[in-house]
This record gives C-alpha cells, sequence and structure tokens, in this order.
C-alpha cells in the first residue's frame, strides 16, 4: 500500500480528501493528513458568520468522524517542519518522522503584515483563522467594558477580505474605517468608476473609506491609539485588523530545495508536480502559470488534478486559463466580476450603466467585431451574473446590439439573455463542484430526480458557494417542464394544495378546525408552514381571531405581540391614521415608564414599546384597553397602518380631509387577515406627504375626489403603487378597496404581497380592473359581502384575551413556577434599555 | 455564554436519576409547548395528541443562544417530530436533537414519562 501525506487541512487540502474517497475504490494508498490548526478543515470563505453565531462547527468541512470512517488519519494541532525528498520522510514540530511515496503541499498562505512601525501593539489583528477572530473579539469585550462613546475599529485593506472584515467590526457594534493604499476598493477586480459606486454604497451604510493612504505609523504606548499616514494626516483608532493581501506558506519548500517564485509560491506545472516529481502543491500555495490563485474554485480543481495524476489518470491536467470570476455579496451590496473586468482599447470595446440614484454599475466588454463578451462588472444588482458567466464561458452569441445585454430589449417581450436552456450541456453551472449544464438535466431526465432537493443531493451542485442556485433552480424547472411534468407549488410535505386550493376546500366544506382540515385534505402533524398559512385561512373566513386556535399560530399571533431577539416581546396599540390625543399619548408615556420598556415611534405613526416580558402583556395590555386603546395587529399578517398626512383641516395646500378617512378606512380593515400584512395611505393632495404609493393601497385627493393607486411596498424591494381608478368618492373608494382586497385574500399564496401578487397575476392590473370595476367575473356583490362580514365580526383579540382566565394562562413563561426567565440581560443605550448582545 | 449552554446534555432513558414532576397533563396546551423550570435549566415540554406523544427538549435555541424553542411551532418533517424555533425558523429533531435543515447545531432532549397524569422529566442530576 502507498502512502499519501497531505500537508495542510484548510479547504482545498479537505477538497483533495473527497476527490480521493470519491476516485479510489481499492485501499492502494493510505492517506495521512496533517494541519497546523486544533480543528479540522472549515469554511474560510464564510469566516464572517463566525461572528454572527461563534458556532466553530458550523463552518466545519466535514466533522472529525467522517475522516475516521474514510479511513484518513488526521493529525491536528501538528506542524510539519521539514521534508527529506532523499529519504521521503517529513518531520513534524513533535519531532516525529513519517515516510511518504507521495507528498501534497497544501498549506495555503497567511496574512500579509506589512513592515509598518507600531504593528506589534496591543489591538492589532489579522483576519484569517478563527483563533484570530477569537482573539479579536476578546479584545472587543475589553474595549467595550472600559471605554464610553464611540469605539473606533479601522480596518487596512479594501479588497474582498477586508471589506467583509469591515462589516464583522461593523457588526461588534464599533464605527468601522477602511484604509486602502490604492485609490480604489477591490482594486484587483473592479475599474475605477465601479469602486467609486461600491464605495458610495458602503459609506451610506456606515462605513468610512480611506482611500490613496499609505500608513507609515501605528500610534499609542503599549496599544493602538491611531494610524498615521503624512505628517498632518492621522485618525484615531481602538483597534485595526489587517487584511493586507496574503503571503504563500512555502517555508517548507526551502527544506528541500523545491523550486519557488522570486514572490513566493511553490512552482507546478500543469499536473500540479514541483520540481521534485513526488511532491505536488494545490491552492494557494501553488504558483501556477506565475500566478497564486486566492479564490476556492481553482484550488478546488488543482485538488483533482493532482488526485487524477497520483492515482494514474494522466490526462487530467490543469487548463490554460483559469476563470477568476466571483460573485459575492459584500456588507449587503452584490458584486461581481467575470472574464476580463478591464478592457484594453486594443482587445474591444465597452458599454457602461451607471446610476447614481440607485447605486448601479454594469460593464460589459465586447469584442471588436461585437459578436462576443469578454467579462465585465456588475455593482448593486448581480442577479444576471450567472447568465453574463455562461455567455462568457462559452462564447454564446450575444444580441446584435450588445447593449441589450445590460439595458434589455426594450419594446420586446422577454429577456435578451435568452433562456437557461440555450447554454451547451458542457457549460459549468456550479464550479465549485465543477458541475455542468448536462449533469444537472440527465439528474433528472436519466437519474431519476424530481425536483431541485433531489438534484442536490445527488450532483452536489449548489453546495459550495451556493451562488449558483438561481440557476440551478431554472434549470431543474425547465427540464421538468420539458419532460411534461407539472412544477406544482404546493403548501408544504402535509397538504398537496396551494393556499387558494386550500380556501376554498375549507369554505366550502365547512371546515371548523386545522386538526379537521389535515385530517380530509392533509397528512402528518403539520408543521410551521402550513399551520399558520391555514389559520390565516380560518380568519379571512370566519374572522376568527388568534386566539381560537392558538396552537397552529405563528409565534406571534400566539402571543399577539412581536418576537424580538431575546425572546422578549414588543407591544404595539393601534393609532388610527396616526391621530392621537395628549391623554393617550401621556397613556403611553406612563405605561412605558412603569414597565421599563424601550420606546420608538414606529415607520407607520404609531409607537412601539420593546422588552415586555410574557407574564407583562396581559397587564400592559389591560392599562391600554383601560385607557381606551386596543391591538394594533403589528404581530399579524393583517392590515397594519393607514398613514396619513395632516390634511385639508390644518394643511394650506390640503384638498380633502385625508386623516378622517385615512382613520375611516383603518378602523373598518382592523384586524383583518389576509395571505401576508398589507398597508395602507391617505395623502390630502398630490405632494403625496403620507407616501400612499408605497402602499398596498394609496389614496391622493385630487379635484373631484380620490385616486386610488393599488399594490405598492416598501421593504427590499420597493415598488410604487400603480393607478387603478381616478377620481372617486369616499363611497365608490371603499367599494374598490373591499372587492380588491377580498379578491387578494382570496387568491393570493401565503405571504405573498399584492405588489408581487399582481406580477403573477394572469392578465396584470387590466384583470384585476375588470373584475374589480367591471366585475367580469359577476362576484363583485359577494366579494363586498365577504368583507362586510369580516368588518361586522370584529372584535380586539386582546380584549378577549384578558378578560378569559382560560386564554390569558398562556402569558407565562414557566409552566411549574412563577419565576420569569433570569437569562434575559439588557443594557443602557441612550438612556434607554437594549438586550445584552452575546 | 458557552457555559449557558454546557449544561444541556441528552439523557437517555436508561440514565435517568430524577425523575421530576412538572406538572398535570391539563396544565399544558394541547400540539403545542411550554417551558420547565429544573434547577437552572430552562426545559421546552411539548405534547403531540395527534399521536399522543410528548416530548422534551432544552428551551435555548442553539443559533443564537436564546430562550425560545418552546414558544416554536411544532409538526413533522417527514414523519419525524420536530420543532421551528421562532426567531429564524430552525427545524429541529425531537427524537435525536438535529438540526433538519442541515447546520451542525444540536440540541439536548430529555425522556418524558406520563403517570396517572401526571408530566414528569427524565434528569442525570
Amino acid at each position: 500500500m502507498k502512502k499519501i501525506i497531505v500537508v495542510g487541512n484548510g479547504m482545498v487540502g479537505y477538497k483533495f480528501c473527497e476527490k480521493f474517497i470519491n476516485l479510489t475504490k481499492d485501499n492502494a494508498f493510505k492517506l495521512i493528513v496533517f494541519g497546523e490548526e486544533p480543528r479540522p478543515a472549515y469554511d474560510r470563505v464564510h469566516l464572517s458568520e463566525f461572528f454572527e453565531n461563534r458556532n466553530a462547527k458550523a463552518l466545519e468541512m466535514a466533522p472529525i468522524e467522517w475522516y475516521e470512517s474514510n479511513n484518513i488519519d488526521l493529525i491536528t494541532n501538528t506542524r510539519v517542519v521539514s521534508i527529506h525528498n532523499s529519504s521521503k520522510t517529513i518531520e513534524t514540530i513533535h519531532g516525529e518522522t513519517y515516510e511518504y511515496d507521495y507528498l501534497v503541499l497544501a498549506t495555503g498562505s497567511s496574512a500579509f503584515v506589512p513592515p509598518i512601525k507600531g504593528v506589534e501593539k496591543d489591538g492589532v489583528f489579522v483576519y484569517r483563522t478563527i483563533e484570530d477572530l477569537e482573539d479579536t473579539l476578546a479584545y472587543a469585550e475589553t474595549l467595550k467594558k472600559n471605554k464610553n462613546g464611540i469605539i473606533k475599529a479601522a480596518v487596512l485593506g479594501g479588497g474582498l477580505l477586508g471589506l467583509e472584515a469591515a462589516k464583522a467590526v461593523k457588526d461588534m457594534g464599533f464605527e468601522p474605517h477602511v484604509v486602502e493604499f490604492a485609490p480604489k476598493l477591490m482594486p484587483r477586480q473592479l475599474d475605477s468608476r465601479g469602486s467609486k459606486v461600491l464605495k458610495e454604497k458602503i459609506e451610506s451604510l456606515g462605513i468610512h473609506v480611506h482611500l490613496s493612504k499609505a500608513t507609515n505609523k501605528i500610534l499609542g504606548e503599549d496599544f493602538i491609539t491611531g494610524m498615521e499616514f503624512g505628517e498632518y494626516d492621522k485618525i484615531n483608532v481602538d483597534m485595526l485588523v489587517i487584511s493586507a493581501g496574503i503571503r504563500p506558506r512555502d517555508e517548507l519548500a526551502k527544506t528541500c530545495n523545491l523550486e519557488t517564485g522570486t514572490r513566493g509560491g511553490i512552482t507546478v506545472n500543469n499536473k500540479m508536480q514541483t520540481s521534485d516529481p513526488n511532491i505536488y502543491a494545490i491552492g494557494e500555495v501553488a504558483l501556477y502559470n506565475e500566478m497564486i490563485y486566492g479564490l476556492v474554485a481553482p484550488g478546488y480543481e488543482m485538488a483533482e488534478v493532482a488526485v487524477n495524476q497520483i492515482i494514474g489518470n494522466e490526462d487530467a491536467v490543469m487548463g490554460e486559463d483559469i476563470d477568476m470570476s466571483t460573485k459575492l455579496k459584500l456588507i449587503g451590496v452584490d458584486v461581481a466580476s467575470y472574464g476580463e473586468p478591464f478592457m484594453p482599447v486594443e482587445k474591444g470595446y465597452s458599454i457602461i450603466y451607471e446610476n447614481k440614484t440607485k447605486n448601479l454599475y454594469k460593464r460589459i466588454n465586447i469584442s471588436h467585431d461585437g459578436k462576443k463578451l469578454l467579462g465585465g462588472i456588475l455593482i448593486g444588482d448581480a442577479s444576471d451574473y450567472n447568465m453574463f458567466h455562461q455567455i462568457y464561458l462559452n462564447s454564446l452569441p450575444i444580441p446584435e446590439d450588445a447593449e441589450e445585454l445590460i439595458l434589455g430589449s426594450r419594446g420586446k417581450e422577454g429577456s435578451s439573455l435568452g433562456s437557461v436552456m440555450d447554454i451547451p450541456d458542457a457549460a459549468q453551472v456550479c464550479s465549485c463542484e465543477s458541475i455542468t449544464k448536462g449533469d444537472i438535466c440527465s439528474a433528472i431526465t436519466e437519474g431519476g430526480c424530481n425536483n431541485l432537493g433531489d438534484v442536490i443531493t445527488k450532483t452536489k451542485a449548489t453546495s459550495g458557494c451556493g451562488g449558483c442556485k438561481p440557476m440551478v433552480v431554472d434549470l431543474v424547472n425547465e427540464t421538468l417542464k420539458s419532460m411534461g411534468k407539472s412544477v406544482k407549488v404546493t403548501l408544504c410535505e402535509h397538504f398537496n394544495y396551494n393556499r387558494q386550493e386550500l380556501y376554498d376546500l375549507i369554505k366550502v366544506n365547512k371546515v371548523e378546525n386545522y386538526n379537521e382540515a389535515l385530517s380530509l385534505f392533509g397528512k402528518g402533524f403539520g408543521c410551521e408552514i402550513c399551520k399558520p398559512t391555514i389559520a390565516s385561512i380560518f380568519a379571512s373566513i370566519n374572522m376568527e381571531t388568534a386566539n381560537k386556535q392558538v396552537a397552529i399560530q405563528d409565534t406571534n399571533d400566539r402571543f399577539l405581540a412581536n418576537i424580538q431577539r431575546n425572546g422578549t416581546y414588543s407591544v404595539v396599540p393601534r393609532i388610527p391614521g396616526g391621530e392621537i390625543t395628549p391623554d393617550k399619548l401621556i397613556t403611553i408615556g406612563q405605561i412605558g415608564k412603569k414597565y421599563d420598556l424601550y420606546t420608538k415611534i414606529t415607520g407607520g405613526q404609531r409607537i412601539d414599546l420593546f422588552g415586555a416580558q410574557l407574564h407583562e402583556l396581559p397587564k400592559i395590555w389591560k392599562e391600554l384597553i383601560d385607557a381606551g386603546f386596543e391591538s394594533g395587529h403589528a404581530y399579524g399578517k393583517s392590515l397594519r397602518t393607514v398613514k396619513s398626512c395632516v390634511g385639508s383641516t390644518w394643511c394650506r395646500y390640503g384638498m380633502h380631509e385625508s386623516v378622517t378617512f385615512a382613520i375611516e378606512i383603518e378602523n373598518r380593515y382592523r384586524g383583518l387577515r389576509s395571505p401576508h400584512k398589507f398597508k395602507g395611505g391617505v395623502s390630502g393632495c398630490i405632494r403625496e406627504c403620507a407616501e400612499a404609493r408605497g402602499k398596498d393601497f394609496g389614496l391622493i385627493a385630487v379635484e373631484g375626489g380620490w385616486n386610488l393607486y393599488i399594490c405598492g411596498n416598501g421593504g427590499a424591494t420597493p415598488r410604487h403603487a400603480v393607478l387603478f381608478a381616478e377620481q372617486l368618492d369616499n363611497e365608490t373608494a371603499i367599494k374598490y378597496l373591499d372587492r380588491f382586497l377580498m379578491f387578494y385574500i382570496r387568491t393570493a399564496g401565503p405571504l405573498v404581497r399584492t405588489a408581487p401578487w399582481l406580477d403573477k397575476l394572469d392578465g396584470g392590473l387590466e384583470y384585476v380592473k375588470e373584475v374589480v370595476i367591471e366585475d367580469s367575473l359577476g362576484i363583485a356583490e359577494q366579494l363586498e359581502q365577504e368583507m362586510q362580514e369580516l368588518v361586522d365580526k370584529y372584535q380586539c383579540e386582546w380584549k378577549q384575551a384578558i378578560e378569559d382566565p382560560n386564554m390569558k394562562k398562556r402569558f407565562k413563561h414557566f409552566i411549574n413556577s412563577e419565576d420569569t426567565d433570569d437569562s434575559l440581560v439588557f443594557v443602557p443605550m441612550r438612556g434607554q434599555k437594549m438586550p445584552k448582545p452575546w | 455564554m458557552q457555559n449557558l449552554i454546557d449544561q444541556y446534555q441528552t439523557v437517555s432513558k436508561n440514565n435517568v436519576k430524577t425523575w421530576f414532576k412538572v406538572g398535570k397533563t391539563d396544565d399544558f396546551p394541547v400540539n403545542s409547548g411550554a417551558c420547565i423550570k429544573y434547577k437552572t435549566k430552562q426545559v421546552a415540554v411539548f405534547n403531540f395528541t395527534v399521536n399522543n406523544k410528548w416530548y422534551a427538549c432544552q428551551n435555548l435555541c442553539p443559533h443564537k443562544m436564546e430562550m425560545v424553542l418552546s414558544l416554536g411551532l411544532i409538526g413533522d418533517k417527514e414523519g419525524i417530530p420536530k420543532v421551528a424555533c421562532p426567531l429564524h425558523k430552525k427545524n429541529f429533531s425531537l427524537e435525536d436533537g438535529s438540526n433538519i435543515n442541515g447546520d451542525d447545531l444540536k440540541i439536548a432532549i430529555y425522556p418524558v414519562k406520563i403517570e396517572n397524569e401526571n408530566v414528569y422529566i427524565g434528569f442525570e442530576d
């Protein structure tokens, strides 16, 4: 049996083991792996997640048992210090010697620390390993304890990892400063213009950016207090994280005279062999084509080549061109770059689209003959990345007018990017796992897969970085469709129906509760998807409150309050139209004070009180109800608020009484449960101070009545509501609203707001107008009647809950004790409190 | 915060030293969960009336370290009884405590015994 020793247990070292297990079936080789870190290989790409959950295990590529069960000896905490290639042995730091037949060096790289004066001071860290992060976090904790006011933390390096690190220090609650030597961010991936768009975007998120700064000194006595760039140019910081690039860990090569590059890295050929044919090098330590590749995908490819070479598949070699395309979400901003992102004029020309109001930047580089996409950059919205990447990789045809690629084909239906089915079978879709389009499609046509989950399990596509997921989803759906299999959207594994079908089934069969629905139309015990959906259906049909079927309510509805980060709740009384008397305002203030609640004005013109414990909720609500308040349903998928401007009663521009009408509408639809939350707005003139067009329904006063707008929203995908009808009187406006809302409640999918509902509806806006205004289906009267019944049956569910001792019972932390949850810890913030970040 | 989670270790029926009475079956809500206290531990107890079974697990969600699992919705994933954390909908098996969404998180499970309409949870301490 031949022995293979792998030095290094990082992502690439692990991938070598995985490929080795998959490609060898006999016991011709024994694999021994040395890792210097205390834990098995982990996912360094997602290192910043460690800041969020402190869970090192979740990042592991495979648990330690995986190595055991595959007969791999994994020796952690052990650095290999020398190679003796004459005797084919290696020596560890503990003085032990091991023999090898083949040696694979996957030692990776270390963080590059520039030789700056004072870099050894306390409070200066690198961003590379879990241990680095733990040290950084520990220092951050002491800073927080000992320092009042704003704590500033700098990140040296504005590249990919540097920006990740900036997000991490921002999440710690510090004021982040990114310091970059080059005149732009991400200098290796982005052009100056794109870089500027990214800079403006991340600055708007509270990250300070300092470009063209050469740091010549770290200030402070024992610990860092600032950074000096020039004589009069310095910033004060309390901590510094260095992320200024990587240096290959090639020191082992020097112990046995392997050829290395002048700037580091072990030279390899296209078989991944070093100058000693029995020694291979892969990943960030390997210098291939005189380049170090700091991305995961080329590293994985190198691992596969090395495995094949060692087991005798000599045809498997590394390609000439390495694809350095990359797409990621940095601090919540999409950034992608593929092919040749910069374009020298002799090779082709560029088309650039920039939209400063939306922080969008798109660049495509086209060959001189206009036939090939050579590369490009996307910032702000990278949803088309996969398609661009495939067009580039496979030299797919592009539209005659190449600008259609980024601007869309105006005046024509459909996307100018073409269908995913147009790309060739050999095209690589998932580059982390080397899965082609053909692999994915044949998993369905020949491999017996019937859905996305099957395909992922069988091919491992999307299991690396996950960037290819949208394309894999499209491929799976298109392939299923082409085979005549319907892609049925059902609620969950317990119900083989969609929401609209269940709505009709429950209504027609007069089903009374969830258990009955489950036994009639479903199977199993249910789950967190079907229970709240069906609860909402019952509420929309019978106007039953969340007190009736408590066990199927989402946690917020179950306790009639919004659960917050630390398991406490928030309280939002209804303030219709945002109108409140000074007396009521004082009551809210007194209650907030009495129960020590964090108090904030919401975006919907009401007041949110945070930090209430379960047992306090009924007491707080008793006081609120006694003062004339009622539930605001801020916790429900239901009407939230109808926002108003002050209107013609006070405003010198106002045309109609917007507050009066907003209150009337809010009181009409209060407590109405629906597929998702919905909001309204009423503005007294076209200046639109109530932002009614950012709501699911909006009314704007015009000469002769109200203009009605529908299907808008704010949030992650903002949409303006579209004009539905003009110059309506109050009565007609309410009639149309009744019909429109009821039609939406009947037909929308679970958790689908009005805007995406309208997008998916066959016939779109015109169809809704036909149904609601022209009554094309002959159901208008029925819709109005159903709505009126729901309006008549309204009751405040908080009043109901506190008046019934049985219902009140559930507001208690422990069943067997009167104690309250002692794990809750709050810290002060600007004169109020907040949950302690842990 | 780490020691908060360290006190929760799965207890198998064979190793129970204390059967701690936590209340009458009627004290617990049907088809959902409630929280009980044993020494410094918080344990979530679930009453599945559909198959007439009881389950118990730590109340602490290991994802964000909050005392919330008893408030989550219960159900099953392909027949395995589970609870969905109310904060981020991580699903945990109530049979072995594993995370059904695939992350490497795990929760501790405790045996439940019903005798004369009393509910007992088994502990090793």
